[in-house]
């Protein structure tokens, strides 16, 4: 056990001191390096920068882990957080890098010329960020109380202290160029330990081939069939066809995760850092790429450990494991609480079935998953080591990317753009860094009283994203004639139906006891999830934006000349202020 | 204007086309002829599955690549590349 701490203590704090390297080498110097890296990032190195921001703890921590309790069903966060960039690269990217500006409220601004648009742009971004950095903040705190065995709240604390150094430190180009390098450490800390199982389980040394193999047994059975028919026989939905409640709803949340990933302004961002509209584009492909390393391997890790765990707590089919010879995981895993047994029939053995009743692994928290997976397959203590740099690298780049998003809002937007147009250019760095402290300090305080599971948190952000932001910006490109107050009355709507379907089934402000409906499936609109509404407020907004511009008229002529200016690619120059 | 109108025309045919397979292997294979295709294996794969969790994204990643491509002959059609 010694070993193994030594080891996590390596990888993590060597990892952070390469971290904060970078962040010093990078430092910002200008608004420019702080908001837009200088506008001098390549689309290979945004790309990867791209996909550190993106991979959040969520995605390394939580998806893997949802995807082995879901099947089936997972699915909606594989093809909605990738099939997003898909939309990003032909509807939004290349056109708001060719208008050139630092922020998604000012592109919203310009667009719609109206200070009210840009409030509105602002709040709804801050909102978003707010909500997603919850889940970053608790995937620190629990890598951090597993595996260095700190308290939670200490844990989350030494991350806030780390982000803080070096993305107020370092802005855009300090925060680039620290999630290249964390980019590495996460993909090399994920598809490891896959690799490793895989080989053990399929003899197939590529997760995403191994998945579809037959187990290495010598019983010729494919490991999907096996894992079908364990998961049936201990009474839950069949593991490939599991399609959490409706088609409908899959259809809802997928396309809500889709074009919230889209309208994400953190991920949006960071295409304001490539030198030309031609590299917009071809960013949003290479992010793909690097994104999808992750994306295609998750599938086999959620699969994988789900038949591991299952084997290891019922190791022939109506036997199963004596309590008093659990593993040492087990045993850690209770400590930090998100394991539970309960022996309910006291005859000292584990019963892990479906059935609520009888069923006494009480608590399996799905964020464990791919943390415990290592240790379930009895893999080497630095495999483990690697996992843990590996989880607290993915939630760190994202916590950071997003920190930048709400930064540069409130001091470039709300400030010099609304309420101090003369702030001088070194007033407003200074004002940036306040604000990213005093945000830091905010989603920490978010961290310690979470309202969920971390990919939970992040899936209602999407949401937010999905309702407000993405249907303006998509409408001030390709709808010449939006009008800026039809604009702003379809942000506001689609964002107030969103929030209100998911505070009237998970409370107001999240806060228990004050959901007016409940969160009971019955109640939801055509079996909807409230974290799949997006969607559904994505289409309010755009009705609404379209109905108001009947009334309102045209934008006018200028604004026009506007869109057909940032049509075109050529004329661009690098990101710049007014 | 002329010309910059009819860029616009083959970039939104272009955007037509690719979102249109977008559609097709993610919410259809995917999700509502997810049933049917599961009758086809691929492998251990059922194949609908496999759409879903695994040929969707790799589809996704083709399709950006192609656009980009496109969009580059496109921007030298018409003369309207960026300067440097």
């Amino acid at each position: 056990m010694d070993d193994l701490k030594l080891y996590t203590y390596i990888a993590v704090f060597g990892s952070f001191a390469l971290y904060f390297a970078i962040a010093w080498w990078a430092r910002a110097g200008s608004t420019s390096d702080f908001y837009v890296a200088g506008g001098g990032v390549t689309p290979m190195q945004n790309g990867m920068a791209i996909g550190a921001d993106w991979m959040s703890a969520a995605s390394f921590i939580s998806m893997a882990g949802l995807i082995a309790f879901l099947g089936y069903g997972g699915s909606v966060f594989l093809m909605g957080w990738t099939g997003g960039y898909v939309l990003l690269a032909m509807l939004l990217a290349p056109y708001m890098r060719k208008h050139g500006k630092f922020t998604v409220p000012e592109f919203i601004s310009d667009r719609y010329y109206s200070k009210t648009a840009r409030i509105v742009a602002v709040v709804c971004l801050i909102i978003a960020s707010l909500t997603y950095i919850i889940g970053q903040m608790k995937g620190v705190g629990v890598a951090f109380s597993r595996f260095l065995e700190v308290d939670y709240g200490l844990g989350l604390g030494i991350g806030m202290l780390v982000v803080w150094v070096y993305a107020v430190l370092g802005g855009m180009k300090g925060i680039t160029y620290t999630q290249i390098a964390q980019y590495c450490v996460l993909i090399f800390a994920y598809t490891v330990p896959a690799i490793f199982i895989s080989l053990q389980l399929t003899g197939n040394p590529i997760p995403q081939l191994g998945l579809g193999s037959t187990l290495a047994d010598g019983s010729g059975t494919y490991l999907l069939d096996k894992l079908d028919l364990v998961v049936t026989d201990l009474g839950f939905k069949e593991y490939t066809t599991d399609n959490m409640g409706s088609s409908l709803n899959m259809f809802a949340y997928t396309l809500s995760l889709m074009i919230g990933t889209a309208g994400l302004p953190h991920v949006i961002m960071r295409f304001f850092t490539v030198p030309s509209v031609k590299a917009a584009r071809s960013s949003a492909g290479y992010a793909l790429v690097f994104i999808a390393l992750l994306y295609t391997v998750a599938p086999a890790v959620g699969a994988m450990a789900r038949l591991n765990l299952i084997d290891t707590l019922q190791p022939e089919p109506g036997q199963h494991l004596e309590y008093e010879q659990r593993p040492q995981w087990f045993k850690d895993w209770e400590k930090t609480g998100l394991l539970e047994f309960e022996d309910k029939n006291s005859d000292g053995k584990i019963q892990y079935v479906a059935d609520e009743t009888t069923n006494e692994m009480v608590k399996v928290d799905r964020d464990i998953m791919v943390l415990a997976n290592p240790a379930i397959a009895n893999l080497p203590n630095w495999v483990i080591a690697l996992v843990a740099a590996g989880g607290l690298a993915a939630a760190l780049s994202t916590a950071a990317g997003l920190l930048l998003a709400i930064s540069s809002s409130v001091s470039h937007d709300l400030m010099k753009g609304v309420l101090t147009p003369n702030l001088s250019e070194k007033n407003e760095l200074l004002a940036g860094r306040i604000v990213m402290t005093l945000a830091i300090l905010v989603s920490g305080y978010l961290g310690l009283n979470p309202p969920g599971f971390a990919a939970g948190t992040v899936a209602l952000a999407f949401g937010l994203a999905a309702s407000s932001i993405f249907p303006a910006l998509m409408m001030g490109i390709f709808v010449k004639k939006m009008s800026g107050t039809a604009a702003v009355s379809g942000m506001i709507a689609g964002i107030g139906v969103t929030m209100l379907y998911v505070f009237q089934h998970k409370g107001i402000m999240f806060i228990p006891g004050t959901s007016f409906l409940g969160p009971l499936e019955e109640n939801w609109f055509l079996g909807i999830s409230p974290n799949a509404f997006g969607a559904v407020g994505a289409i309010v907004n755009f009705t609404v934006a379209f109905v108001v511009c009947q009334f309102t008229g045209p934008a006018p002529k200028e604004i026009q000349d506007l869109v057909d200016n940032f049509r075109i690619p050529s004329g661009a120059g690098a990101a710049h202020e007014h | 204007m002329d010309n910059s109108q009819s860029y616009w025309r083959e970039n939104l045919r272009l955007i037509f086309i690719s979102l249109t397979i977008w559609f097709v292997v993610s919410f259809g294979f995917g999700i509502l002829l997810v049933e049917p295709l599961n009758e086809i294996r691929l492998g251990g794969y059922k194949l609908g599955f496999w759409f879903a969790q695994q040929g969707s994204i790799y589809t996704f990643v083709g399709l950006i690549f192609w656009y980009s491509h496109k969009m580059n002959q496109l921007d030298k059609k018409y003369k309207v590349e960026e300067e440097s």
